[in-house]
């Protein structure tokens, strides 16, 4: 496969930066559940998965810095980088909440990913196809993983039904962003890398839908407000999160174990 | 230096005998070989030993553990000057342990992965039964789809009412 090069690359940079920040930030926030999930298998569960995020993230963050071409590795853009420089989607740094956010969230994004890299695979630019091949296995069990937890707790007690279908209320307006496409999602869709945003809601709300309707879900009404994480606008939570992420690297620089 | 001596294809020979010692740190009954994560040896024109390495899951953590592993045994062997490369496509395949890998993991108590991926979307779905390593009972439950490292699930046995690892296909 030929290497893309039409596409500017400040927005191949940009647009590698959203995915790995995606996996990054998430792989942090699933981080936070280890010794505190519901259950020894559950624990075990989303510390794999979030471990399989960071792996994911050290592949794109590496292939950012080489896009760039400033001498920036992996842990100079992870560890270094002020909040509005990441360019993750705002969901994924929404806090874990109680078991069921957590779920949601996940399978929001799973849905996400899958559709997303399945398309990314066949992209023109050989580096982020092989990534996103390789990723793909993993994203696969990671959804399994979701959606079956999704189900159990939609169509299971009074109590857990409710708790998951107000985490869905209550994250729904996050996920408006990953289908509103800007200069950059354009360009990117332009040069063949990127699926086109319309075309990638159609087939992610087509799998959300049947997951819905199979956890007894009801999909909430769409909202018109849009975050844009993407473009470096946070919610507040992202600060916290990267304070905590990053305080070793800021208050000893270079520090190495 | 053994290596000096030695022509091309004894050293790239020298090399993978090396690499069939080095155990997998979280599963030490399989070699780096066994696993299929070595991809290829090869001498480049420079003389220097090129090992194409392949990662199981992305974010493991035994890679970094695996790497040091490999270049102390290629250096004890005197096989410098070597360097290791990281080979991300294709991604590697459980389809790719080998079948004497395959025996060890079972006698080590792990079920092997299920032989080849013909559609990957069929990952989406609970794999077939999967057999006991210890009674090869196909009576057997899943009870947790991520296991002690990314690339086992746990199962139990419902026959012999063993708990299992299951390495899982990817």
């Amino acid at each position: 496969m030929s290497e893309s090069r039409e596409v500017p690359s400040q927005h191949l940079l940009a647009y590698v930066l959203r995915l790995a920040d995606l996996s990054l930030i998430l792989g942090q926030r699933l981080g936070e559940w280890i010794g505190h999930a519901p259950a020894l298998e559950e624990d075990l569960g989303l510390a794999n998965i979030g471990l399989d995020l960071i792996g994911q993230a050290r592949l794109l963050l590496t292939y950012a810095g080489e896009i760039e071409g400033c001498g920036r590795d992996e842990d100079a853009l992870a560890f270094l980088r002020e909040h509005r420089e990441f360019l993750n989607p705002t969901l994924v740094e929404q806090p874990n909440g109680d078991f069921a956010h957590t779920i949601v969230r996940q399978a929001l994004i799973d849905a996400y990913q899958l559709e997303l890299f399945e398309h990314l695979e066949r992209a023109p630019d050989s580096q982020l196809a092989a990534i996103a091949s390789k990723s793909l296995k993993e994203i696969r069990y990671h959804w399994r993983y979701s959606a079956a937890w999704l189900v159990r707790l939609g169509d299971g007690t009074t109590e857990s039904h409710e708790r998951v279908q107000n985490a869905l209320e209550r994250l729904w307006p996050y996920t408006r962003e990953l289908f509103v496409a800007d200069e950059i999602d354009a360009a990117m869709t332009a040069a063949g890398i990127a699926p086109d945003l319309a075309t990638l809601a159609q087939a992610w709300n087509a799998r959300i839908d049947s997951l819905l309707a199979e956890a007894t879900l009801s999909r909430p009404a769409e909202t018109h407000f849009s975050w844009f994480g993407k473009q470096g606008q946070h919610s507040e939570h992202l600060g916290y999160l990267l304070s905590e992420m990053q305080y070793m690297q800021r208050t000893y620089p270079g520090a190495k174990w | 230096m053994v290596s000096a001596v030695l022509c091309d294809n004894e050293r790239v020979a020298l090399a993978w005998r090396c690499l069939e010692r080095v155990a997998d740190p979280e599963i030490p009954v399989l070699s780096v070989v066994d696993l299929g994560i070595i991809r290829d040896v090869t001498e480049d024109a420079a003389g220097c030993l090129v090992v194409s390495l392949s990662t199981t899951y992305s974010g493991c953590p035994a890679t970094e553990v695996i790497r040091t592993a490999v270049e102390r045994s290629l250096g004890i062997a005197n096989l410098a000057p070597f360097r290791i490369h990281t080979v991300l496509s294709p991604a590697w395949s459980s389809d790719w342990i080998s079948v004497q890998g395959r025996e060890k993991l079972r006698a080590y108590g792990i079920a092997p992965p299920e032989n080849t991926v013909p559609n990957p979307r069929q990952l989406l779905h609970a794999p077939r039964p999967v057999a006991c390593p210890r009674c090869a009972s196909l009576n057997s439950e899943r009870v947790s789809e991520f296991g002690s490292t990314p690339c086992k699930a746990l199962y139990r046995c419902l026959s012999c009412r063993e708990p299992f690892d299951y390495f899982k296909c990817i």
